[in-house]
């Protein structure tokens, strides 16, 4: 990885870890929002937010490499899973965007509950995380 | 279909031909196949006239909209018969005439004839339609054809000028014509004028009575070009002459006359139509008179003269109409009126007619119309001159021809009005005669003129442009002839016509007085004694040719130099003022300024909103239920409004964004404190997010400059806002006194007891947004994803450089 400036160490190097834990902590608040306060909205602006720290500590061209995926396409990824989870309930005879839980024993987790209203989450997790960005990025890049 | 229905819809069908007759029947006049036409008709609607003498009624119905009563019923009396036969006939005569006036090669005889067909086929609607729906609609093709048929020559401004007017003026009277119908519809429920008439007391007893006979009466006075709306019809003289002749002196501007007689039946017997209709017809009659004699233009002089005949005609049906209440047996007191009205229509669409086409014959062979260029024309064009001469004695109310006659009755009717002795004509109806005698006069004046001006006196071929001055082409002058030897057979023998068009023509307008198998009496004859009527014509003949004979005195006169009518001054300034007034407010309103429309918008969403509050007397203030405050809210609340208030006075941008930024991240305080830790999450990283938006955009932007602005212009600003800011705060308070005291049950009680049980999650908040109300979630992320792609293509795909999209 080739440095841009090279007094940014304590920056990049601490952003390595921080990156992680914030990385972590959005994936908990996606995963912790039926029960606890979190969701796909909060989740997905988090991660933005720690993309976003990836960008200011490194330069746009290592970035861009290291996440190699486009985000405009994840919006689209987004949208078309939300309306899926909706279309799938209709597939079973029930209105649009029913949703349905149930109970699961994991070996390791225990009694744990699974809802395809994760699904629809999940949805809302990319299209955030994916139009933040690709809002950010457009200004930033316009910049050069 | 009937076959009457077909002969009403063929004029249309024959004008969609047209266009290809001209095209593959060059080498003969469109003219003489079109001419076969209302020949047809004419024949046709003669085979009505036994049954129409009989006193019997053709009704023939084809259903349009039945849903709403309107329905294509075609409806034949006296009157309408009447009505058709001078449609078609006149018709007939112009369409020959226009043969020979209009150049095969030059004009554009296919747009020519389509129109005057289209204008046709329009007239027998109006005058046939029993339905005035349908009415209303063929009359608004009247005034559409004839405003193309009067910018005909459309390369002349004057044409322009004259057709826009016209148009305007006709449309204004037919639309406040079809709010008469409207309301006549509401008295009555049925759109067919039978079924109003069999209905009349629904109509006179009703309050909209008045309403609705003035706008109806709107509709013919500007058709018929009454005072003061008669400013139109000199200036459609721009039309070409058999335009002129048919149009504007036989039958589109008696279309007002037959609403007016049409519609006495239901509006008659008020006083308020007696004097109404009497007073405009008896002002037109006067106004037009001597308008006319200042005219050097012979179509103008013509045109001054119709509106004058006119208005003849209109005050006599206004005088008449008090025989639909007050007729006693045999007495022929009330019924002259009617009587006059009739048979002068007739008179006046024959010499009218013949006068149109001998001035077109004079245009066409001099080269020009204007009185004080022709003169002696007498030697050289004799038939012309003789047409000529019986047409404006017969205007003029000279014997033997009819238009004597119809002024013998005039002028009986008129002074006969004082013996009514109802709607108080003892103390003002004198002024009916007086104003009738003295325009005689006047008329008596300018046929003279024009008669002495044109073809007497001394020949000047230097002032014409024509070299060679001869009499017009045989086939030109058939149709006046035709015209002129009508107006001589009528005055002769006048009776002809009495039981024939006059008497039903009289059922018609006065239904419902004789009883069924009765008739009116009409005899029609010259002579009856030394009378006062008889005295009264030689009065108009004596003063009339002193008056002509003084010419050259009053002729230098500032009055006879002006031409113009004053009323078109009024309509000018009338026409430039609206264009300027709106332009003015256009100005006022749409500055370009988005500060401004934000002004008008916010100003108007308080007036509205406060209006409303105090119409309705809501604004209340309810503490009862509020809750406790706490002292650390204070801090809180004290230190956002801080924040706020700052940001207007700041002159830095990065300032007022981090200004913003604090109001935002203590709205998340906000939101803690009030337990709400999802919408406390989102705040804060929405607001993280936005404040670096904010940094990155506006790192672009220039400094931010002390912008310099009048006091009024902060003072304007200072009150809106917190005028503004008063009323939602007012609002809200009210909203929650009226929810304290309504006491509505909230529907977050249901969320909480079923969020674990049907949804599986304790985040009701969460549940919420992804499952009972999932849908709106799922738009929300779709406004999100176009707004990206929206700042992804102005950023991406904006034009370089100074492009223009």
């Amino acid at each position: 990885m080739k440095l841009q400036k090279p007094n940014d160490v304590m920056l990049q190097v601490s952003m390595r870890v921080i990156t992680l834990f914030i990385f972590a902590f959005s994936f908990y608040l996606f995963l912790a929002g039926h029960n606890n306060p979190g969701g796909g909205f909060i989740g997905g602006l988090m991660t933005a937010s720690a993309i976003l720290v990836l960008y200011l500590a490194f330069d746009m061209k290592t970035i861009t490499k290291a996440i190699p995926f486009s985000f405009t396409t994840m919006i689209g990824v987004g949208l078309l899973i939300a309306v899926a989870t909706g279309i799938m309930s209709m597939l079973f005879g029930y209105p649009f965007l029913t949703h349905f839980f149930d109970y699961f024993l994991f070996p390791l987790f225990g009694e744990v509950e699974l809802t395809t209203a994760l699904f629809f989450d999940l949805g809302v997790y990319l299209v955030v995380v994916g139009a933040a960005m690709t809002i950010i990025l457009a200004i930033a890049e316009d910049d050069k | 279909m009937t076959v009457l229905h077909w002969a009403i819809i063929s004029p249309f069908l024959l004008a969609i031909l047209v266009p290809f007759l001209y095209k593959y029947g060059r080498k003969i006049h469109t003219g003489w196949f079109v001419l076969l036409l209302p020949l047809a008709l004419f024949i046709y609607f003669l085979t009505f006239l036994p049954r129409s003498s009989a006193g019997e009624v053709v009704l023939r119905t084809v259903p349009w909209v039945p849903s709403l009563g309107i329905n294509f019923d075609l409806y034949i009396d006296g009157l309408s018969l009447l009505f058709a036969l001078l449609i078609t006939g006149i018709g007939t005569l112009v369409i020959l005439y226009s043969v020979y006036y209009l150049s095969k090669t030059k004009e554009k005889l296919n747009n020519f004839y389509v129109y005057l067909l289209l204008f046709m086929g329009a007239m027998l609607g109006v005058v046939l339609s029993d339905n005035i729906i349908v009415l209303y609609v063929f009359w608004e093709i009247t005034s559409v054809s004839s405003a193309l048929l009067i910018s005909y020559w459309y390369q002349r401004e004057k044409s322009i000028y004259g057709a826009q007017k016209s148009m305007y003026i006709t449309v204004f009277g037919g639309l406040s014509m079809l709010g008469g119908f409207s309301l006549l519809y509401t008295m009555t429920g049925t759109f067919s004028i039978r079924e109003i008439i069999a209905n009349i007391d629904l109509v006179t007893t009703s309050s909209l009575f008045l309403p609705a006979m003035i706008l109806i009466l709107f509709g013919a006075f500007t058709k018929s070009a009454q005072f003061p709306f008669h400013i139109w019809l000199p200036d459609a003289m721009e039309a070409p002459t058999p335009v002129s002749a048919y149009l504007h002196s036989a039958t589109m501007v008696k279309a007002g006359i037959y609403l007016v007689a049409r519609f006495t039946p239901v509006f008659g017997g008020s006083p308020e139509w007696f004097w109404i209709v009497s007073l405009t017809g008896i002002v037109t009659l006067i106004w037009g008179s001597v308008s006319a004699v200042r005219q050097k233009d012979l179509k103008s002089i013509l045109a001054f003269s119709t509106v004058s005949q006119l208005g003849m005609i209109m005050s006599l049906l206004g005088v008449g109409s008090v025989a639909y209440y007050f007729y006693d047996g045999d007495n022929a007191l009330y019924t002259t009126a009617i009587l006059a009205a009739v048979f002068h229509l007739i008179n006046h669409a024959t010499f009218k007619g013949s006068l149109f086409m001998t001035a077109g014959i004079i245009d066409h062979e001099t080269g020009t119309r204007d009185i004080r260029q022709l003169g002696g024309l007498m030697t050289i064009m004799p038939i012309t001159a003789t047409v000529s001469f019986i047409g404006l004695a017969s205007m003029a109310g000279l014997p033997p021809f009819n238009g004597f006659l119809s002024k013998e009755l005039f002028f009986t009717a008129m002074v006969n009005v004082t013996e009514y002795g109802i709607f108080s004509v003892e103390t003002w109806g004198f002024i009916l005669p007086v104003l009738a005698w003295v325009a005689s006069i006047f008329t008596f004046l300018y046929c003279t003129i024009l008669f002495v001006k044109t073809f007497t006196g001394r020949f000047q071929p230097e002032k014409l442009s024509v070299k060679h001055v001869h009499e017009a082409p045989f086939g030109m002058l058939v149709s006046p002839a035709i015209l002129g030897l009508l107006v001589v057979i009528f005055g002769l023998f006048p009776n002809v016509l009495a039981y024939t068009f006059i008497e039903p023509a009289m059922q018609a307008i006065l239904p419902g007085i004789m009883e069924p198998g009765q008739q009116f009496k009409v005899h029609i004859y010259h002579w009856h004694g030394f009378n006062l009527e008889l005295w009264m014509t030689i009065g108009v003949i004596v003063l009339g040719a002193i008056l002509f004979i003084t010419m050259k005195k009053w002729s230098q006169s500032r009055f006879y130099r002006k031409e113009r009518d004053i009323f078109n001054y009024v309509y000018d300034s009338g026409y430039d003022g609206l264009i300027k007034g709106s332009q003015l407010i256009t100005r006022v309103q749409m500055t370009g300024r988005l500060r401004d429309y934000f002004v008008y918008m916010c100003a108007f969403i308080v007036f509205l909103i406060i209006y409303t509050m105090i119409r309705y007397d809501a604004f209340s203030i309810n503490t009862a239920n509020v809750s406790p405050i706490e002292p650390f809210m204070w801090f809180v609340v004290i230190a956002f409004v801080v924040s706020i208030i700052s940001v207007p006075f700041i002159n830095n941008r990065m300032t007022a964004v981090v200004m913003t930024g604090v109001a935002g991240y203590l709205v998340a305080l906000m939101f803690t404190i009030f337990r709400a830790p999802d919408l406390a999450l989102t705040q804060l990283l929405v607001e993280t997010v936005s404040v670096i938006l904010f940094m990155l955009v506006f790192y672009h932007l220039p400094e931010l400059r002390k912008e310099k602005k009048k006091p009024a212009f902060k003072l304007v600003n200072l009150i809106i806002s917190v005028a503004f800011g008063v009323m939602i705060t007012l609002v809200s308070l009210s909203a929650f006194a009226f929810g304290s005291e309504t006491n509505f049950t909230s529907i977050s009680q249901y969320f909480i007891e079923n969020s674990k049980v049907l949804a599986g999650g304790y985040n009701i908040v969460n549940v919420i947004l992804v499952d009972f109300r999932g849908l709106d979630t799922m738009l929300e992320i779709l406004v999100l994803a176009i707004a990206a792609i929206g700042v992804v293509s102005l950023i991406k795909l904006r034009f370089k450089g100074s492009e223009d999209v």
